[in-house]
């Protein structure tokens, strides 16, 4: 009785303490002195930051005039009058999608199978983990300058810098998803007195399959997209007739090709929801 | 099924032979070669250079932070206008909103860049600018998906007491997707510091800069060093992200 009677007097107290006091509401990071000093910190760097930066103002009013052509153009674009090199561009960029895709895919699976610490022995796991880690380090465009300087240039050095892109993310990806699986399943499969392949097949892929072709279908995405700049370092595709453009300051011609990539990267992105909903 | 497998296998030959079409298969058996020949002149790489790179990473540091900066700042007032419940208007607001986000996320940045220096020059604003339209999208599109799973319940419960508009939105969504606000913000800006890094190939300033003038005058010692520093810039990047995303959740 007494301890309960305590119990209360000591929540009463707290409430007491509280009861004059205007409520407050409380605090995203509770301690204050991080608080303070990811504030005060915060607003140093700001402050030097801002001053580091050289702004030339006079050319940016000058480029205001371009800028408002430029939104402009996009009322009017232009898809005819260089309507070959868009076209042949924009073919150029769906082809390496496909091939790099389709090939990446394919890699990226015995790869992500590798670096999955649940079913790959240590020095497997370790080559396949090294193998994304590289792979996800570098950009694609960097890939990409090197593999032209290496390969020439064309459509051959994208493809492959996009396949490369491809296996770091999608196997990283995969690894996860198997390493998140549930046990008993491939367990059960095993016990059966299943071969390897049999195993991965009955236990492990029927677990994985939805999100690695949900996955899959995001990527080709980011292929598509990805795509479009790699014409800048000369790797093929659309990058180079937009670069052009620009340098030409023909803007309705770029307006036209941002909205073909746009419509395109729209209509992937509807296909690939549709796909994923009917796989999960 | 098996037509389908047929005609992706079609799709995949046709498109393998349109780039061996338009690829010198001369200069591809001669790549070994090359790559070798690169690798010698590319190492050791220059390690005094290091001293002029102070500067541009600084630049690509902030092209990064205050691109994101802004990025959150625009991006913050059209996931409101995005989101179901809290859209003010479903038919004319939100496709608005939501074209906004779909057009700024599919064009890459180095591609906003590209058309910001032909508008207003090139340096490192042109850079920040470029970054900040390409997030817009990235985290209207989470920040709306985070304001679209609310507890509706809360947000009843300040209704309820009376509150404004504005109350409601202060004391029953905001604390809600603070957390996930937190965690884009600090996840966008991991990703726009790896993008930073090649904006300069196109004149947008930073460490992109003196890579393309190493690469333009084939000084392949520079190039080597300035890959590291930029893998030492994304690993650094990758781990803080980390780190602060694992503090919030």
């Amino acid at each position: 009785m007494t301890t309960f009677a305590e119990g209360t007097l000591h929540t009463h107290r707290e409430l007491d303490d509280m009861l004059g006091q205007r409520w407050r509401k409380p605090r995203f990071i509770k301690r204050p002195w991080l608080r303070w000093a990811l504030g005060i910190g915060f607003i140093v760097y700001m402050i030097a930051a801002v001053l580091t930066v050289e702004v030339n103002w006079a050319r940016v009013y000058e480029g205001l005039d371009r800028g408002a052509q430029f939104v402009l153009a996009f009322t009017s674009p232009d898809f005819t009058s260089r309507g070959g090199d868009i076209w042949d561009g924009m073919v150029e960029s769906i082809i390496m999608t496909v091939a790099a895709s389709v090939v990446g895919i394919a890699i990226s699976i015995p790869i992500g199978l590798g670096a999955a610490r649940n079913i790959a022995p240590l020095p497997v796991y370790l080559i396949c983990r090294g193998i994304v880690a590289i792979s996800r380090a570098l950009q694609e465009i960097i890939v990409a300058i090197l593999l032209v300087a290496i390969f020439g240039f064309g459509p051959l050095a994208g493809f492959l810098t996009l396949s490369f892109a491809t296996i770091g993310f999608l196997s990283k990806l995969l690894a996860e998803d198997i390493e998140a699986m549930d046990r008993v399943q491939a367990e059960a499969i095993k016990a059966s007195g299943a071969s390897w392949m049999q195993w991965i097949n009955y236990g492990v892929q029927p677990q994985v399959m939805p999100r690695l072709i949900g996955l899959s279908m995001y990527r080709i995405d980011i292929n598509f997209r990805e795509s479009a700049i790699l014409g800048l370092v000369g790797a093929g595709g659309i990058g180079a007739t937009l670069n052009t453009a620009f340098d030409r300051y023909e803007y309705d011609t770029a307006a036209a090709i941002l909205i073909l990539i746009i419509v395109i990267v729209m209509a992937l992105e509807y296909l690939s929801g549709m796909i994923r909903a009917r796989v999960q | 099924m098996w037509v389908c497998w047929l005609l992706g296998v079609a799709v995949f030959v046709y498109c393998w032979q349109r780039i061996s079409e338009a690829t010198t298969w001369f200069f591809v058996w001669d790549a070994p070669r090359i790559a070798n020949d690169i690798w010698t002149r590319a190492t050791p790489p220059r390690w005094d250079y290091i001293a002029q790179l102070g500067r541009p990473v600084w630049d690509t540091l902030n092209i990064a932070t205050l691109g994101t900066m802004i990025a959150l700042c625009i991006a913050v007032p059209v996931a409101f206008m995005a989101a179901r419940n809290t859209t003010p208007s479903r038919l004319f607001v939100r496709p608005i909103a939501l074209l906004i986000i779909v057009s700024t996320r599919s064009i890459n940045s180095l591609i906003w860049a590209l058309l910001l220096i032909a508008i207003i020059g090139p340096g490192v604003f042109a850079g920040i600018i470029a970054i900040a339209i390409r997030s817009v999208g990235f985290c209207a599109k989470l920040l709306y998906e985070a304001i679209e799973e609310i507890d509706e319940s809360q947000v009843e419960a300040i209704t309820a007491t009376g509150a404004s508009r504005w109350q409601v939105m202060t004391y029953g969504i905001v604390p809600q997707i603070l957390p996930a606000f937190a965690g884009i913000a600090v996840f966008r800006w991991d990703i726009n510091i790896r993008e930073s890094t090649v904006l300069g190939l196109v004149g947008a300033g930073g460490i992109g800069l003196q890579l393309q003038a190493s690469l333009n005058v084939l000084a392949w010692p520079q190039v080597s060093l300035i890959l590291l520093v930029i893998l030492a810039a994304v690993v650094l990047g990758e781990w803080v992200s980390a780190k602060v995303r694992g503090a919030i959740i």
